[in-house]
């Protein structure tokens, strides 16, 4: 899931200093479950702007914001209340806010930050444990990924700064290295303290990643849904 | 080969110590420092340690060359990515650089950079690797070099870091990728090195053991917890705490240091902080 947090209030204020009429656009997935861009919070936007004078012409909650052509369609349905709006404001992923900028000529407000893809420990609670990085390396680091929680994502063992286990940055973490070394020492291997791990390949991350699929996989997806 | 790499060789005990280079463009003090400290083996230049912006250790590195001392260049990973490393290594050695301490580097949330990005495309152990394929005439893309550089590269290890078999992992792996010597962080107590000892010295690879003169009681608590991978124990603490002259019982426990180096190490690397002068008495037999 991409977890966001909400731009200031003061920021957005300066943000829609110019913009009297809005349409504000959530999105049901992770900016609901983030409480950035679910029912409550575009409800609560609109009574914010409302407030402060402006009019806000109408919402939606887009079931996935980041589904580019789903995007287009919903907003289509909503013609005429988007072409009062003097902009668009969206509380949604910068994924999402993408989908919508993609298919309308308006001006469109980001009013979250994206930070990262998250695990969910609890509601509320966010943990990121995966960083795209494109090239896996969690077979040989028993399951714990040392690109995205060793701070310095090294590949070859812990840092200097390692104390008592825990991490040089954040002092009350665990390092990550050492809980790689006691579940493979738990599970008696050596893992990636076999060999000497060679710098990434991060030609697989050049932007902007682009993925399609073979025509032959898509329409079999298609056939069992059927 | 350079005078360090040829001192070691032999088996013979070595002395170093450490200069951060200027924030500004004024050489002068760094030089002076240099001066005080000519009956040293070698001379660390620290690269933007502690992630503080500085001069670039590439710039004082050379100019101690032209003195007629003998640097050792400290580069880390957090700065630069895998070409500008490689391409500071060509133009060190074209500089007449042959001293290496090859790091990770402190994260860029200590320094006063907070908000940089930080690099670390390689890992210290990929950049032993890089610099070993160098002077082997291949740059990490797999091309010929036109001339290969030498160097004599070394790495860092910080032995009373715990878990020490983790710490020992990462020191193999050092070795394999061509580690000629190791400076290490400031060790506060005996057993903790006598233990990495045991286990480091089969590796036949040289260990300079980093010697911190404690000011105050007041800077090992500073030290304990500001500066990742330093513990200064309870009972140095308390030594310093009742001393009357704690300068004075610093150089006393920095002697002591010296003499576990001289039992178990090849080397000692002083971390001296402004109190140069007290070299002579730190090294007194």
């Amino acid at each position: 899931m991409i977890i966001s947090t909400p731009k200031a209030r003061q920021e957005l204020e300066a943000l829609l200093q110019d913009c009297r009429t809005l349409f504000l656009i959530g999105c049901g997935s992770c900016a609901t479950a983030c409480k950035v861009g679910g029912e409550d919070e575009v409800f609560a936007a609109q009574e914010w702007l409302e407030a402060s004078g402006r009019e806000v012409t109408g919402s939606l909650i887009l079931d996935e914001a980041c589904h580019i052509m789903r995007a287009a369609r919903e907003l289509r349905r909503f013609r005429e209340q988007l072409d009062e709006a003097d902009a668009l404001l969206i509380l949604a992923c910068g994924a999402g806010v993408q989908s919508i900028s993609d298919c309308t000529e308006k001006r469109v407000l980001a009013a979250v930050n994206s930070l990262f893809v998250g695990n969910i420990r609890r509601f509320g609670q966010y943990e990121e444990k995966c960083s795209l990085c494109g090239d896996c390396i969690l077979n040989e680091t028993a399951g714990i990924c040392p690109v995205t929680n060793c701070s310095k994502g090294l590949l070859n063992g812990p840092c200097g700064g390692m104390e008592d286990g825990c991490c040089e940055v954040e002092t009350d973490r665990d390092c990550a290295w050492t809980s790689i070394y006691q579940r493979l020492e738990k599970q008696q291997r050596q893992g990636v303290f076999d060999r000497v791990v060679a710098p990434k390949d991060w030609s697989r991350k050049f932007k902007p990643g682009k993925l399609s699929l073979e025509r032959s996989i898509v329409d079999n997806g298609r056939e069992k849904h059927r | 080969m350079s005078r360090l790499a040829d001192k070691l060789a032999r088996r013979q005990f070595v002395f170093t110590a450490e200069i951060a280079p200027a924030k500004g463009v004024d050489v002068s003090a760094a030089l002076q420092k240099a001066e005080q400290l000519q009956t040293l083996d070698a001379i660390n230049i620290t690269d933007n340690q502690g992630a503080c912006m500085r001069m670039s250790p590439l710039a004082l590195a050379r100019l101690l060359v032209e003195q007629g001392y003998e640097p050792i260049l400290q580069l880390t990973c957090r700065d630069r990515n895998r070409m500008a490393l490689q391409s500071d290594l060509l133009g060190a050695a074209a500089l007449g650089i042959e001293n290496l301490l090859l790091l990770t580097g402190d994260h860029p949330r200590f320094g006063d950079h907070a908000a940089a990005r930080p690099v670390f495309d390689l890992d210290s152990v990929q950049l032993l690797q890089a610099a070993q394929g160098l002077i082997a005439g291949r740059d990490m893309a797999g091309k010929k070099l036109v001339t290969a550089p030498s160097f004599f590269c070394g790495a860092a290890v910080a032995p009373a870091a715990q878990p020490q078999a983790l710490v020992l992992k990462k020191f193999s792996k050092k070795v394999t990728c061509g580690a000629g010597f190791f400076q290490t962080q400031a060790v506060f107590q005996r057993r903790h090195l006598e233990t990495f000892m045991a286990a480091a010295a089969s590796s036949q690879v040289p260990v300079i053991l980093g010697v911190l003169l404690l000011k105050s009681v007041k800077m090992a608590q500073f030290l304990n917890q500001n500066i990742p991978g330093v513990q200064v124990p309870q009972d140095l603490l308390q030594r310093l705490d009742e001393a009357a002259d704690p300068l004075l019982e610093g150089v006393r426990i920095a002697r002591e240091m010296v003499s576990w180096a001289r039992q178990y190490c090849q080397g000692v690397h002083l971390m001296t902080f402004g109190h140069e002068e007290l070299i002579p008495q730190i090294l007194a037999h």
